[in-house]
């Protein structure tokens, strides 16, 4: 029956050798970017499939939404709008007077990032980790390491890039740690994830530092990996144990992970690719104001501090 | 072999089979996920040896692996030697009674989550603790339903 060609425990030896190899080329050197695009091309499709019935759930009720329902939600997002409008005029003040600052202190003024709305795939990809699959790619002009945020806050970064869609990590994955800084006072740290996505943890503050519960966390920036400035996570509990040399301190995601199914891509200035500026996708740079100082140095970095 | 054999039947089948794996599922449950590539695999090498052998699973591994972002060759390896296992004892396998058979398969699929559990080890992901044995017990669970199923009909449009 399995006369021809080698056996089948050859066989077996054979992929297993070739198996551990490309373990060995993708994990540690990460060489098979090609043969991983060409493979999932073929993959892509059944992502799309599997995302098929929740799409359709979605399209469902928004075409089966009655009109009162509607117009609540009219009147509610206007509501909204004005009030996020109204902030927004202080904004671009402060804005405009932290650029003047700045350019007193003769540091670089913080650049505007670009930004790109992306669709989040209902596709699960390992139950122990966190990560999404979204619906922009290599063809939008994605990078690994991009920032991905949603309305409230960072959701996690990309972490490949295929041809059609892109894999990210979410920050409460819990291999994940994301540099943050106190917005209070400015204390840097470094939050993990837990694998809950409720819940961050911040193991390396000391018993002494100043942090209470209800403090903001936003990126600080440090690392290179998200732009600064942008909220993280709320503190929910800071537990002082006086045997120990470090707090044990639980924070809370301020954006909506696992809930929303649409996130924001984040170019930071450094990274905007020149050529590849899909407009049809309307990237709306609704930073905090375009100044006409800062949008010269388009090669400079993201500024962390004064 | 007969000569007319149809393949689309079994592709389709591990289609299902692939977007089965990655389905969402709600967050308490994911883990309990069977694993319904391994299992199709299993299937189709218990029951045409000659022609679903370790190369095919291996490649069918390697799209799975794009498929949910493993480290390349992870799921290949692992499905591969879950052919070798099944074709090694699929003599066997084949005339035992359903429960028994059920247990074996789900012996088969704890052999490969060990593998999984040292490769994630390696690679440095290793997380989920004790819940990492679920699916030996789903898979114990799903897999009556589905050869009876693949039997009724899958199995017999394949030959004609």
């Amino acid at each position: 029956m399995f006369a021809r060609g080698p056996s089948l425990g050859m066989r077996l030896f054979l992929l297993a050798v070739c198996s551990i190899l490309l373990m060995y080329l993708d994990h540690q050197r990460g060489h098979l970017q090609t043969v991983r695009q060409a493979l999932s091309v073929a993959a892509y499709p059944i992502r799309l499939i599997v995302d098929l019935p929740s799409r359709a759930i979605l399209w469902a009720g928004d075409s089966l939404i009655t009109r009162r329902s509607l117009q609540q939600d009219n009147a509610q997002l206007r509501e909204e709008q004005l009030e996020s409008r109204v902030r927004l005029q202080r904004l671009e003040a402060l804005q405009a007077e932290n650029d003047r600052l700045r350019a007193l202190l003769e540091s670089r003024p913080r650049l505007p990032d670009r930004i790109l709305v992306a669709e989040i795939l209902s596709v699960d990809l390992d139950p122990f980790r966190h990560r999404l699959v979204i619906d922009k790619g290599m063809a939008d002009g994605l990078y690994v390491g991009q920032a991905m945020l949603d309305a409230d806050g960072v959701v996690g970064q990309v972490t490949r890039v295929e041809q059609l869609g892109a894999e990210a990590i979410m920050i409460s994955d819990p291999g994940h740690a994301t540099p943050v800084e106190i917005n209070r006072n400015g204390l840097r740290t470094i939050a993990l994830g837990t694998g809950d996505s409720g819940r961050l943890l911040l193991p390396f503050l000391p018993n002494n530092a100043d942090v209470q519960a209800g403090d903001l966390l936003i990126t600080s920036g440090l690392g290179d990996a998200f732009p600064y400035g942008y909220p993280v996570a709320r503190v929910l509990a800071v537990d002082r144990r006086p045997g120990e040399p470090f707090a044990e301190i639980l924070a809370e995601p301020t954006a909506a992970l696992n809930r929303e199914r649409e996130v924001l891509l984040v170019w930071q200035q450094d990274r905007v690719p020149d050529e590849i500026v899909p407009d049809e996708i309307a990237p709306d740079e609704i930073a905090p104001g375009d100044d006409e100082e800062g949008t010269e140095e388009a090669a400079a970095p993201a500024d962390p501090e004064p | 072999m007969s000569n007319r054999y149809r393949i689309w039947p079994v592709l389709a089948f591990f289609l299902v089979a692939m977007s089965l794996e990655v389905a969402p599922m709600p967050e308490a449950l994911a883990p309990w996920r069977p694993p319904w590539v391994a299992l199709s695999v299993i299937y189709w090498s218990m029951h045409r040896p000659g022609r679903y052998g370790v190369g095919v699973a291996w490649l069918i591994g390697l799209l799975l692996d794009v498929l949910k972002g493993a480290v390349l060759g992870q799921n290949a390896l692992s499905l591969a030697l879950a052919a070798y296992v099944t074709i090694k004892l699929c003599q066997r396998l084949r005339v035992f009674p359903i429960w028994q058979q059920a247990i074996s398969v789900s012996l088969i699929i704890a052999v490969l989550g060990f593998i999984g559990f040292w490769i994630d080890g390696m690679t440095g992901q290793l997380h989920g603790g004790l819940l990492r044995l679920a699916p030996i017990v789903s898979a114990m669970v799903v897999w009556p339903p589905l050869t009876w199923f693949a039997d009724r009909f899958v199995a017999p449009r394949v030959r004609s």
